[in-house]
C-alpha cells in the first residue's frame, strides 16, 4: 500500500464481468442524535433518527451511489462510514472486520484505507496551510506511509496526478478556483492510497462547466488506482453518470437499491418515480412527453417520523397498511419473475411506472 | 476593438412583439465594481427585453454577470463598489437609470418585484410572516392593519401554503425552505408586479420541493400575465418554464434564442459545451465532454471573444476580433463569429 | 479519455483566475511571482493519459517548502509598520533593562527649588513638581510600566487563550465551567476589585500587580478565544484533518490556533495600553505601585493632579507621550502579524 503513484500497477481495464467480493459492508447502522433540554443537568426528550437501520455493500472498484434530499441521513452515511462518528447500533466491515469497535491505533490505521472528499472547496482546506502542506498533512499524520525524504516528491506527484501543476505547493488555497480546490482535496484524499473513497456531494457547490472536470478525473483515478467509491449525492443526474449500483434514502432509510439502470430504468419505489420524475432534463422535447409525479407538503421531522412506511404522508398509494406495517427492503414478491425491475424496493406496492425518465 | 455600438437599432433576438413596446428594454447596460486590483467589468454591454407574460432565462456561472444584471434592473445594486456606468433600463418605456430616487423606489416592489435563493436571510426573522405580507400592504396601500392582515392570508392561500390562516402569526424559521420560498414568491406578488426578477429562486431547495416551486411560479405568472426574469445557473430547470433563454459569459450575453432551438441547436461554442458537459438523467454517457478551462477573472477578460482560450473551435481571428451579437435566424443571436458553420453542423448531425 | 491538467495555466505569468459572483474578491496572482517564474522552468503536464503519471521534476534548486509561518517571517520583514514597531520596542526593552544607557542622573534625587522648571541644557525635559528630571524619570519609568504592560498582557492573552481555548475545542462540561467562570470574573468591576484585592496584600510589587491584571483580566481573551476556536472549529478542514487520522493536539495547533490567533492578538495588542494606564489608575487610588518605584502611570496621575500641568504641560506631556508611543507599537506589531498570519493579504 506504500508504493508511489508513479509505481502503481498498469491501469485497470474495464472492471471484470461478475461481482467482485464486498470490500465494505455496512449491517442495520443506527444513528440517532439525542435531543436534550436542560442546561445543566441534561435529560433527553427524544432523537433525531438521521440513519435508522441502513444496510448495503460496497464492491470493489465498484461507485456506490446514494441520493436522496437534505435531512435523508446520507451525510450521516458519510461519516459514520468514514468513523468520523460511532453508529448508535449496527456494523461496518471493512474485508470482514468490524471497524466501528476499532479503537486507538487500530481506527488509525483504519483511516488509511478510508478517506473522504468533502462538499464545500471552501471550507475544507485550510487556508492558512500552503498546498504542499495540505496535500502532505496525511504523511505527517501517518509518517509509516512514506519515508521523510520522500513526502515532497509524493506531494508533486499527488498535485500532478490531479491535474494541477506541482509547482503549486506553495501557494495557499485562495489562491485557487473551485475547481481547483476540489482537486487539491482529492490529491489529499489519494495521498494515503486508500482503497475506498467517500465524496460528499463532491461537485455540488462548482459550477457546471467544472463539475463534469471533477467527474471525469474521479472516474479516471478510480481506473488508474482501483478506487471503490461511495459518491453522496443529491443531483440524480451526476449520480447515475458515475455511479454502478445507487441507493435511494428517504428519512434515515434506504427505500430502494439496485443497478443504475434498475433504478433509473424501472423504478418501483414510489419515492423513487417521484424524484426522478422531479429532475428537469435540459432538453424541452424530451421533457414534453414525461410524467411528472409532483409530491405534496416536505419532508417529516426525522425527530419524530410517520409510523409504518416513513414515505405514506406524501404517498399516492398510502393506505392503512402503510401506516401499520413497516415494508422492509426487499425484492418484491408480486410482479413480473424476472427482469430489471426485481429488485430491492421497501413499498408494499411496489410496481413500475411508465415515462418517468424520458426515454 | 469597438465593441458597444449604442443604438444598434432592432436589437436582433428580443422576442416577437414587435409592434409594441416591450416591458423591460435593457440597452447595452454596462456595470464596472472597483476593487483593490482595478476595476472590474461585471456587466459589459448587455441588452435584452421582456414582454409581459414572458418568461426569459438568465443562464450563467458563477461571475458571469447574471445577478449584477438583475441587481442593476432592480435598482439594488452594492454601490460602493459597484456602478452603472452605462446604458439605458427602459421599463414600461421610462429609463429607470434617469428617473429621480423616489420615483425608482416607486416602482421597486410595487411594479417591479425580486425573488431570492435565501428565502431565510430576505425575511426578516422577528417579525411574523402574516406582518411582513400585510406590510407590504400597509404601506404601498395604505390598508388598515386588520384588512392587511386579511390580505396576507389571501396571498399565502394563493401561493398554496397549507393551513395559511392558522400559520400566517408563525415566524420565517418555523416554516421549511420550499414554504419559506413561497412566502417569498407570495411577498413578491403582492402589490402584483408587472414583473418579477427571480434569481436562482430554487437552488437552495430539494428537487421534490424545486418542482413544486417552479410549477407555482409558472402558474401564477400566466394568471397574471407578469414579465419573469428568471436568473439560474441550472439548464434543466429553465428548460420547460421559460419562453426564451439568454447565456452569459464573462459580462456579456453570448447567445439567446427561443428556448427549443437553444437546446436543440445552440449557436455557440459554450452553450454547446455546457450542454454536452452536463451528465443527463435519461442518458448513461461513458464520459463527459467537459468544457477545458476556467470561466475568466472580470479583472482581465481575454482579448477578443472572451470565450476563446476554452473554445474547442478556436480561430486565429477569435484571439483579436470581439464578435458582436449576429443575428442567427429568427429570433436568435450568437456572438461568435462561426455560429453559421457551428448551426450547419449541428443540422447535419 | 481523460483530461490530464486542464486547470494548470497555460502559460507562465498568467493570474490565477478569479471566479466568484462577486467581482470583489481579491484576486489572485500577487506575491506569486516566485511560483510563478519557476513554473515557466517547468515542463509541460503529461498530456498523455494512458500515459502512467509522469514522475515530476525535482524542485528547482533554490526553492524550498513554505509554511505559514516562513511565509509569515518573510512577509514581516519586509513590512515597515513591522520593522518601525520592532525597533521602537527593541529599544523600550533596553532602556527598561538598563536605563543607564541613556539616563545617567538618579530618578530619586530631586531639587525641589527647581520645580515645574521648563526644559533647560541638560535637562531637555524639564523638572516635575517635586522638582525631580522628567527627561529621567521617563527613561526609569520605562521599566515598570513595559514590565506591567507586557506581562500582564502575555499572562492574560496565554491564560485567557488556553481556557478559552479548551472551552470552545472541548465543549460539554469544559465550556459549560469555563464559562460561567467567565461570567463571574468579568462580573468583578475593576477599580472596586483592585480595592478589594490589593488593600489586602502588604507590599505590593509590580508582580502583584500584574498577578492582580492577569486574574480580573483573563476572561476578556477566554470570550473571544472561545469564540475565534468554535467557529474555526466548525469547518470541513477540521474534520478532514480528523479523517485522516490526526489526534487533538495536531487539530488544535495545525487547524485551529493559526486560524482563531487574530482576534486573540488585536485584543490583547489593544489591551496592553490599558493595562499601563490601569497601573497608573491604582497607583493614584493608592493601591498600586508606592514610590519610591518609578512609573509612567504614576508621573502622569501625579501631573494631572490640582491642574499644575497647565503651567507646566512638559510633566504631563513627556510621560504620556512615552505611554502613547508604547501603545502605539504593539498594537503596530499586532497588526502587522495579523495580517501576515493572513496569506489572503498577500
Amino acid at each position: 500500500m506504500t508504493s508511489a503513484p508513479s509505481e502503481s500497477p498498469a491501469p485497470a481495464g474495464p472492471a471484470p464481468h461478475g461481482p467482485r467480493e464486498a470490500i465494505l459492508e455496512a449491517r442495520d447502522l443506527v444513528k440517532h442524535y439525542p435531543l436534550t433540554q436542560g442546561v445543566v443537568i441534561k435529560r433527553q426528550v427524544g432523537a433525531v433518527k438521521a440513519v435508522d437501520g441502513v444496510s448495503f455493500e460496497l464492491r470493489r472498484g465498484e461507485t456506490l451511489g446514494i441520493v436522496g434530499e437534505s435531512g435523508c441521513g446520507k451525510s450521516t452515511v458519510a461519516k459514520l462510514v468514514t468513523s468520523l462518528e460511532a453508529p448508535t447500533s449496527g456494523s461496518i466491515r471493512f474485508k470482514g472486520e468490524d471497524v466501528t469497535r476499532l479503537s486507538g491505533r487500530a481506527r488509525k490505521a483504519l483511516r488509511r484505507n478510508i478517506q473522504m472528499v468533502f462538499q464545500d472547496p471552501y471550507t475544507s482546506l485550510n487556508p492558512r496551510m500552503t498546498v504542499g502542506d495540505i496535500v502532505g498533512e496525511p504523511f505527517d499524520i501517518h509518517p509509516e506511509a512514506a519515508p521523510k525524504g520522500e513526502r515532497r516528491r509524493r506531494v508533486r506527484e499527488l498535485l500532478d496526478v490531479v491535474g494541477l501543476n506541482p509547482e503549486y505547493v506553495n501557494r495557499y488555497p485562495h489562491q485557487f478556483s473551485g475547481g481547483q480546490r476540489q482537486r487539491i482535496g482529492i490529491a489529499r484524499g489519494l495521498a494515503l492510497r486508500p482503497e475506498i473513497i467517500v465524496a460528499d456531494e463532491p461537485v455540488s457547490a462548482l459550477d457546471v462547466s467544472v463539475q463534469a472536470q471533477v467527474v471525469n478525473l474521479m472516474e479516471r483515478l478510480q481506473d488508474e488506482f482501483d478506487l471503490s467509491y461511495i459518491f453522496i449525492a443529491h443531483d440524480l443526474s451526476v449520480v447515475r453518470h458515475i455511479s454502478d449500483r445507487v441507493g435511494v434514502m428517504y428519512l434515515g432509510k434506504l427505500v430502494e437499491t439496485g443497478t443504475e439502470s434498475e433504478i433509473y430504468e424501472h423504478p418501483t419505489h414510489p419515492y423513487t418515480q417521484a424524484l426522478l420524475s422531479a429532475v428537469p432534463v435540459p432538453d424541452p422535447a424530451a421533457e414534453a412527453g414525461r410524467a411528472r409525479i409532483v409530491l405534496d407538503g416536505d419532508v417529516p421531522s426525522p425527530a419524530n417520523p410517520p409510523s409504518g412506511c416513513r414515505f405514506r404522508t406524501r404517498c399516492w398509494k398510502a393506505d392503512e397498511r402503510c401506516a401499520k406495517e413497516e415494508p422492509p427492503l426487499l425484492v418484491p414478491g408480486a410482479g413480473p419473475a424476472e427482469g430489471p425491475a426485481r429488485h430491492p424496493s421497501a413499498c408494499h406496492y411496489a410496481e413500475e411506472k411508465a415515462r418517468i425518465v424520458p426515454e | 476593438m469597438t465593441r458597444t455600438q449604442p443604438d444598434r437599432g432592432p436589437l436582433p433576438g428580443t422576442g416577437t412583439g414587435a409592434h409594441t413596446s416591450p416591458l423591460l428594454h435593457v440597452r447595452d447596460l454596462r456595470v464596472e465594481f472597483r476593487t483593490r486590483d482595478g476595476v472590474a467589468t461585471a456587466v459589459d454591454g448587455v441588452s435584452f427585453a421582456v414582454e409581459a407574460g414572458e418568461t426569459l432565462a438568465v443562464l450563467g456561472e458563477s461571475g458571469s454577470g447574471k445577478s449584477v444584471t438583475a441587481q442593476a434592473v432592480m435598482g439594488i445594486l452594492d454601490s460602493p463598489p459597484g456602478r452603472v456606468t452605462g446604458g439605458r433600463i427602459l421599463f414600461d418605456g421610462r429609463d429607470l437609470l434617469k428617473v429621480s430616487a423616489e420615483e425608482r423606489r416607486s416602482v421597486r416592489g410595487a411594479r417591479m418585484a425580486m425573488i431570492f435563493q435565501d428565502a431565510l436571510s430576505a425575511l426578516n426573522p422577528v417579525v411574523s410572516v402574516g406582518r411582513q405580507l400585510g406590510e407590504m400592504f400597509q404601506v404601498h396601500r395604505g390598508a388598515s392593519r386588520k384588512d392587511a392582515w386579511a390580505k396576507a392570508v389571501e396571498l399565502m392561500e394563493r401561493v398554496r401554503i397549507p393551513a395559511a390562516r392558522a400559520r400566517a402569526g408563525d415566524y420565517p424559521h418555523q416554516f421549511s425552505g420550499g414554504m419559506r420560498q413561497r412566502i417569498m414568491i407570495a411577498m413578491a406578488l403582492a402589490l402584483e408586479p408587472e414583473l418579477i426578477i427571480a434569481d436562482e429562486p430554487t437552488t437552495a431547495l430539494d428537487v421534490t420541493v424545486q418542482a413544486q416551486v417552479m410549477d407555482l411560479l409558472a402558474d401564477l405568472q400566466s394568471e397574471y400575465r407578469m414579465g419573469l426574469i428568471l436568473i439560474t445557473h441550472d439548464l434543466g430547470v429553465v428548460a420547460d418554464v421559460a419562453d426564451r433563454i439568454a447565456v452569459m459569459y464573462a459580462g456579456r450575453i453570448v447567445e439567446t434564442a427561443p428556448v427549443g432551438d437553444l437546446y436543440r441547436a445552440p449557436a455557440h461554442p459554450y452553450t454547446r459545451g455546457l450542454l454536452d458537459s452536463i451528465p443527463r438523467l435519461d442518458q448513461k454517457g461513458q464520459q463527459l465532454n467537459a468544457v477545458k478551462g476556467l470561466p475568466p477573472s472580470l479583472l482581465s477578460v481575454p482579448p477578443g471573444c472572451s470565450f476563446h482560450p476554452r473554445c474547442p473551435a478556436v480561430r486565429p481571428v477569435c484571439h483579436a476580433d470581439e464578435p458582436p451579437l449576429y443575428e442567427a435566424g429568427a429570433g436568435r443571436a450568437s456572438a461568435c463569429h462561426f455560429w453559421k458553420e457551428l448551426l450547419d453542423d449541428e443540422c447535419a448531425e | 479519455m481523460a483530461e490530464r491538467a486542464p486547470e494548470s495555466p497555460s502559460a507562465p505569468g498568467e493570474p490565477t483566475a478569479v471566479t466568484g459572483d462577486a467581482p470583489a474578491g481579491a484576486p489572485a496572482g500577487s506575491g506569486t511571482e516566485a511560483a510563478v517564474g519557476a513554473a515557466g522552468l517547468a515542463p509541460a503536464p503529461a498530456t498523455d493519459p494512458a500515459a502512467p503519471p509522469s514522475a515530476p521534476q525535482e524542485p528547482a534548486p533554490g526553492e524550498r517548502a513554505r509554511s505559514l509561518w516562513s511565509d509569515a517571517w518573510h512577509d514581516l520583514r519586509r513590512n515597515p509598520v513591522f520593522i518601525v514597531s520592532a525597533l521602537l520596542i527593541l529599544f523600550l526593552v533596553l532602556i527598561s533593562l538598563w536605563p543607564g544607557l541613556i539616563a545617567t542622573r538618579n530618578p530619586l534625587s530631586c531639587r525641589l527649588d527647581r520645580s515645574l522648571d521648563p526644559a533647560s541644557p541638560g535637562h531637555w525635559f524639564g523638572f516635575d513638581a517635586q522638582g525631580c528630571d522628567v527627561y529621567t524619570r521617563v527613561v526609569h519609568g520605562a521599566r515598570t510600566s513595559v514590565t506591567v504592560g507586557v506581562c500582564a498582557t502575555l499572562g492574560v492573552a496565554a491564560a485567557g487563550s488556553v481556557l478559552g481555548g479548551l472551552a470552545g475545542f472541548f465543549g460539554g462540561w469544559w465550556d459549560a465551567l469555563i464559562s460561567r467562570l467567565t461570567d463571574i470574573f468579568f462580573g468583578i468591576p475593576i477599580m472596586l476589585g483592585g480595592l478589594v484585592f490589593l488593600s489586602m496584600t502588604g507590599s505590593r510589587s509590580v508582580w502583584t500587580v500584574v498577578a492582580f491584571i492577569v486574574l480580573l483580566g483573563w476572561p476578556q481573551i477566554a470570550r473571544i478565544a472561545r469564540g475565534s476556536v468554535i467557529s474555526a472549529k466548525q469547518n470541513d478542514y477540521v474534520l478532514a484533518a480528523r479523517a485522516l487520522g490526526a489526534g487533538n493536539a495536531r487539530m488544535l495547533v495545525r487547524h485551529i490556533l493559526p486560524n482563531a490567533v487574530a482576534p486573540v492578538i488585536v485584543t490583547a495588542t489593544i489591551a496592553l495600553g490599558t493595562y499601563i494606564a490601569l497601573e497608573a489608575t491604582l497607583s493614584y487610588l493608592g493601591v498600586g505601585l508606592q514610590p519610591p518605584t518609578v512609573s509612567w502611570g504614576a508621573d502622569i496621575s501625579d501631573a494631572s493632579q490640582g491642574m499644575q500641568f497647565r503651567n507646566a504641560p512638559h510633566i504631563l506631556l513627556y510621560p504620556a507621550a512615552a505611554l502613547s508611543l508604547t501603545v502605539l507599537a504593539f498594537i503596530m506589531l499586532g497588526d502587522a502579524v495579523r495580517d501576515a498570519l493572513d496569506p489572503k493579504l498577500r
